[in-house]
């Protein structure tokens, strides 16, 4: 090595790029992950234009464009993906085409995308509101009749909607209650009597309140509001009943403005509505409810279980070779794979404990599991599992690092060890305990793996809270903004549409990590700035 | 309490005048070990009440441990094993039957490191109180101002009662830990090096505010510093390996040792 290079080395200056260089490529790859999900998920509500293509064999159709690129094998030859909707009419929701074979663009201003409860989007003319076989309004006036009888219907399918899920689950829910009373008596023996005749005529009554909404159901199904005609590129025609239109909107006439208010209400229907058509449309709120609740159940399960623990090992334990095995098994627990807590939360949790409990207190229900397979209890405990090591760790750091004089002084004036560790040590340590709360919320948030086998479903027909008693449902499934980006992306019917619902999603699951982690630390603040302590 | 006993002239016959005072503490050959290492061989010796008494001494003489025995705060080190008696107002410190929280409510300490707790002002004075029960809010209101004052710290921090104890200076925080301690009105104050970590104006502060103290206290304090205990103590203890070499009235002590080791290590020969 030459003098220079030498000295240039001795001069410690490489090293310091070295060390640069590795928390640059750090930054950028977050950086490039963020980037990348931002311009994925936020352009998804954006209503684009619809471009009508005339190819040069007469053949038209109309779409938004979504891709571009070259032509394999072709070098200056470019193709486009143009999203076509029609998915029920000519099978496939996006086709290719090459731009060779581009007679014509436009952008003709009435074309209509309509979002409806099934089959995906419809692209094409409104030409006439019919209602039966009466035609109601034809040509430009049709879009103008549906407009005022649109509320109409949409207030029908909520009202449909209402029925089928509160009206008649809550039927549904008190036959299985009777049911499960009677099945609980005839385990006891008792087959006749008061109670089982009462039973019956509760049963009878409700197969009554049944019919009634039923008939109610078919009245309001019954009561069509009309019929969009829809004339689709290539000529097709579709009917649509208007209870079926969610949304009807012409980007190619719409303005910065009338878009931007159409992205903040597909923004808000993506939060706070369900989904529709096997995940793929419409909104995750019961994906964002679950997470959300399944990582407090958690949080409430693991806090103190991990705060005594810890206060064990360093406060009461004598430390020596058997508190320093328990360190560290307890620091290696956190690097076992998430998939084996999973495993053991099934064998476990769900067959050990769930089968004991539904032996012990849900006999009448059998075979039918209800504490004995997966639900946002077994769920959460087993994350509690997998996120126990965080809080005992923390919580540790934070008892080792409060001064022994601290403890002394409280000793001192004449108080307990409990007083002391109640009154002096707790408090103080308690942003440490919030540390390791926000570590093990951010870890559990983001897990799929433990949860696919341990409660999370693909579409969850109920929440884990609702109106019926006892309000909160621990045994019931739930639905996860995890699992949620695996079953859209990898496992959903139409791929292709369900891609830009990857990004969303991830973006939303992120959005909801890092604002549960917010609100952590803004609270750890509060308490530091309270005590100003340095605690870690 | 035990009648007055002459304390001075037995131990240190080159005192001029003989003293009669009221003991506080008396010890009685006590020894102690930290596990098979005694740190205390056969100490003797009586706190006058409402005087100021100093334990000087190398490191690792045994001042701080015999100060510690005083609450028994050694009780918190593993292995510790003590023989001999100590009687605080007559209360036998070592006694079995003994509630050590009492003890400890009546023989207040400070420490070498000031060590308020995360807490505020206000909460670190109260929190004696608390422990002794007083909950209301007027009782306690009394007691902090009354204890900041005793610890001349009132005038300084009577507007920010509220904040954390941990924005004080090292001084005021020094007298913080002072004001708790007086707050559940001991009867014995301990203070084991409180200077060590201050700067000379926050020293000076505190031994003003030692002998304004010991108009109602028996202090008994450790200190490296033999200025310090000049300066502030009426008797003056000088400990080596564990003994209690010497101990008498602290003029004496410093201008007349009786003991050569003594001599010595006040004439920094050693230490």
């Amino acid at each position: 090595m030459s003098t220079g290079a030498r000295k240039f080395w001795r001069s410690g200056e490489p090293f310091i790029w070295l060390t640069g260089a590795a928390l640059a490529m750090a930054l950028i790859m977050v950086a490039g992950l963020i980037l990348i999900i931002l311009t994925n998920a936020l352009g998804f509500f954006w209503p684009d234009a619809i471009v009508r293509l005339t190819l040069k064999d007469g053949k038209t159709l109309a779409g938004s464009i979504v891709d571009r690129e070259r032509v394999p094998g072709a070098a200056d030859q470019f193709r486009i993906k143009v999203r076509v909707g029609n998915r029920d009419l000519y099978g496939a929701d996006f086709v290719w085409v090459d731009e060779a074979q581009i007679a014509k663009r436009e952008r003709p201003a009435d074309v209509a995308v309509i979002e409806r409860t099934e089959w995906g989007l419809l692209i094409g003319t409104i030409t006439a509101l019919r209602e039966g076989d009466r035609v109601l309004a034809s040509g430009p006036t049709a879009w103008e009749e549906a407009r005022r009888r649109l509320p109409e219907a949409e207030r029908l399918r909520a009202e449909i909607r209402q029925v089928e899920r509160s009206d008649i689950g809550a039927i549904n829910y008190a036959q299985e209650q009777v049911r499960l009373r009677l099945r609980g008596l005839e385990l006891d023996g008792v087959t006749s009597g008061v109670a089982v005749d009462a039973l019956r005529a509760r049963m009878a009554e409700l197969q009554e309140a049944y019919k009634v909404q039923e008939a109610r159901l078919a009245e309001l199904r019954g009561r069509g509001a009309g019929s969009l005609v829809v004339t689709a590129e290539g000529g097709k025609e579709k009917t649509l009943p208007l209870a079926q239109v969610i949304d009807v909107y012409f980007p190619n006439q719409m303005g910065v403005g009338a878009k931007s208010l159409h992205y903040v209400a597909k923004v808000w229907e993506f939060v706070a509505d369900d989904p529709r058509e096997s995940n793929t449309e419409g909104g995750v709120f019961p994906a964002i409810f679950g997470t959300v609740m399944m990582v407090m159940i958690m949080s409430i399960l693991v806090t103190p279980l991990g705060v005594l623990a810890a206060f064990y090992l360093r406060e009461y334990a004598r430390q020596g070779t058997f508190v320093s095995t328990v360190r560290i098994a307890v620091n290696n627990l956190a690097g076992v794979p998430s998939i084996v807590f999973g495993v053991f939360g099934v064998g476990f949790f769900i067959y050990v404990v769930g089968g004991t409990l539904d032996q012990l207190f849900f006999r009448e229900a059998l075979p039918t599991p209800t504490f004995g397979t997966g639900g946002i209890l077994w769920a959460s405990l087993t994350l509690a599992l997998l996120t126990i090591p965080v809080v005992i760790v923390a919580t540790e750091e934070g008892l080792a690092s409060i001064p022994r004089g601290t403890r002394e002084a409280s000793l001192a004036l004449g108080a307990t060890k409990l007083e002391t560790t109640l009154r002096v040590v707790l408090p103080a340590v308690m942003p440490s305990i919030l540390t390791g709360l926000i570590l093990a919320m951010a870890r559990a948030a983001g897990e799929v793996a433990p949860l696919m086998i341990t409660g999370v479903v693909k579409l969850a027909p109920s929440l884990p809270i609702d109106s019926a008693w006892p309000f909160l449902h621990l045994d019931r499934k739930f639905m996860h903004l995890g699992f949620h980006i695996y079953d859209v992306g990898f496992q959903s019917p139409n791929v292709d549409a369900a891609r830009p619902m990857v990004f969303t999603t991830t973006l939303l699951l992120l959005t909801i990590v890092v604002f549960l982690n917010l609100f952590a630390i803004a609270m750890r603040n509060r308490l530091r700035r309270k005590y100003a302590t340095a605690a870690v | 309490m035990s009648a007055p006993v002459q304390v001075a002239a037995s131990l240190n016959p080159h005192a001029t005048t003989a003293i009669l005072e009221t003991p506080m503490v008396e010890i009685e050959q006590l020894s102690l070990w930290y596990g098979d290492k005694q740190a205390l061989k056969d100490v003797s010796m009586s706190v006058p009440k409402h005087r100021i008494t100093a334990y000087i001494g190398p490191s690792g003489c045994g001042k701080s441990t015999l100060l510690r025995c005083l609450n028994r705060m050694n009780d918190l080190v593993d292995g510790v094993t003590t023989k001999g008696v100590i009687r605080i107002g007559g209360t036998d410190v070592y006694d079995p039957g003994l509630d050590v929280t009492e003890l400890r409510k009546r023989v207040g300490m400070v420490f070498q490191k000031s060590n308020p707790f995360p807490k505020s002002i206000y909460e670190n004075v109260a929190y004696g109180p608390r422990i002794l029960g007083v909950n209301r809010r007027a009782d306690l209101d009394g007691i902090v101002e009354r204890s900041l004052r005793g610890a001349a710290l009132w005038d300084e921090v009577q507007d920010r009662l509220g904040e954390s104890a941990l924005g004080l200076s090292g001084g005021q925080q020094q007298r913080l830990c002072i004001a708790r301690a007086i707050a559940v009105e001991p009867d014995v104050l301990l203070m084991d090096e409180p200077c060590s970590a201050l700067d000379p104006i926050a020293t000076a502060r505190i031994e003003e505010l030692m002998l304004e103290l010991k108009n109602s206290y028996t202090i008994v304090i450790v200190t490296h510093n033999m200025q310090q205990a000049a300066r502030v103590s009426d008797y003056t203890g000088f400990m080596l390996l564990g003994e209690l070499v010497e101990f008498g009235v602290t003029r004496g002590l410093f201008t007349n040792p009786r003991d050569k080791r003594t001599e010595d290590y006040i004439t920094g020969r050693f230490g």
